[in-house]
């Protein structure tokens, strides 16, 4: 999805603000959305997939305007909602006011995750071009390499594919190689780019293409 | 304000979690003394300190160097680390040449086992944004000048690997031990936003 939490290369932010002898949290709200959270993971409430997603579909101002956990907290209410865990009613009767939740998924439930991948189709130095496509749905494939050639530089062991694990009705999901690709900066960012800069971005296998 | 907006006005973010955990534990999805088990985890015992000690450890120990660089995620085992977000560990050496900076430009992906939960400016906007795009201007602006003649490499944590960054041992430190030289050891160096 072209979401607002696909930030890479994004113009217009403002200078990093570092905050100096940061707090682990900032508040005890923080502290146990945290934590309910990770408790809910570990019940097997949903797989990472599954979250991210929640949270890659809140509004895109409320996702700009929020604290972090913020983020946490409305992707976990919005899955448990959908899956009818909880109910909104409830959470907003609880809460004593409005409670927004993040978008419906825009993707098509994925009716087949397909079969592993064990060997991989790539090897260290192969140049590889990233798929041009755009994703409805969950997808770890940023738009800021969407359509750029680089170089693998790491090929790692089959992972979970989180496209598909995002996307079944029951989490399940196809294991797929993963490569560490490296970029110059130019390809990326044309004459605007830094001289003396590379990007390395972990990609699944079915985001990648030979480069011709 | 309209009365509709006035009725779709957010509750306060405090009682939405407090709205949220009461439904998830009483609905039996989450059990209330794991929430403060986690919490209290990554206060006191996960943190920033782990990572240091598997630098020091590498910066002391050639033999472990080479097996962190080899295999991250075997080498922090040895030291009793891993778990989640520390499933496949891959450390990066910071070299008179190559000087390494670690985003998750999707989300806010982090090696949790050796350096606990990021900090806020890991996960803004700003950083994610521009550190891809502008890295040498941003660790700049960080008060980290990264000279000229070295590539600056930009390690986006976009799949299940979480990086490390090993920094370059300071000049002067050849009297310290391990345990001292893991007190010099920061988080931000380990991140790539300092030098050390």
């Amino acid at each position: 999805m072209d979401g607002i939490h696909d930030l890479g290369g994004r113009e217009g932010f403002g200078p990093v603000v570092v905050e100096a002898d940061e707090p682990v949290f900032h508040a005890d709200w923080e502290r146990r959305v945290w934590g309910m959270a990770m408790a809910a993971f570990a019940g097997g409430v949903c797989n990472g997939g599954q979250f991210r997603h929640s949270i890659e579909r809140m509004d895109p101002v409320h996702y700009l305007s929020s604290r972090y956990y913020e983020h946490w907290l409305t992707g976990l209410a919005t899955w448990t909602v959908e899956r009818g865990l909880v109910d909104h009613a409830e959470l907003e009767r609880r809460a004593g006011g409005a409670f927004p939740l993040s978008r419906p998924v825009l993707a098509p439930v994925v009716a087949d995750p397909g079969q592993d991948v064990e060997s991989p189709r790539f090897a260290v130095g192969d140049r590889v071009r990233v798929r041009a496509t755009s994703h409805r749905g969950h997808t770890r494939a940023p738009q800021f390499v969407r359509g750029r050639g680089g170089v693998v530089v790491r090929v790692d062991r089959p992972f979970p594919m989180p496209d598909v694990e995002a996307h079944t009705a029951d989490g399940r999901t196809r294991r797929e190689p993963v490569y560490c690709v490296r970029f110059d900066a130019g390809e990326l960012w044309g004459d605007s780019a830094e001289p003396g800069a590379v990007v390395c971005v972990d990609l699944w296998e079915s985001y990648l293409e030979e480069a011709g | 304000m309209s009365e509709h907006d006035h009725a779709h006005t957010p509750a306060p973010v405090e009682r939405r979690a407090e709205a949220v955990e009461g439904a998830l534990v009483d609905g039996g999805h989450v059990r209330p003394q794991d929430v403060e088990t986690f919490a209290r985890l990554y206060e006191d015992e996960i943190g920033p300190m782990n990572g240091a000690r598997v630098v020091a450890k590498a910066w002391v120990d050639p033999d472990y160097r080479e097996r962190l660089l080899a295999d991250g995620t075997a080498a922090i085992a040895e030291l009793g680390f891993g778990g989640p977000e520390g499933g496949y560990l891959i450390a990066v050496e910071n070299t008179e040449a190559v000087h390494n900076v670690v985003v998750c430009t999707l989300c806010s992906c982090y090696p949790w086992p050796l350096l606990g939960l990021p900090p806020d400016w890991y996960k803004s906007a700003p950083y994610r944004s521009r550190v891809v795009r502008e890295p040498r201007a941003v660790l700049a602006e960080m008060g980290c000048e990264v000279p000229d003649d070295v590539e600056i490499r930009v390690w986006d944590s976009t799949a299940e690997t979480r990086y490390l960054v090993v920094p370059q041992r300071p000049a002067g430190t050849d009297g310290l031990d391990e345990q001292a030289l893991a007190g010099l050891v920061t988080r931000d160096s380990m991140i790539g936003v300092a030098r050390l």
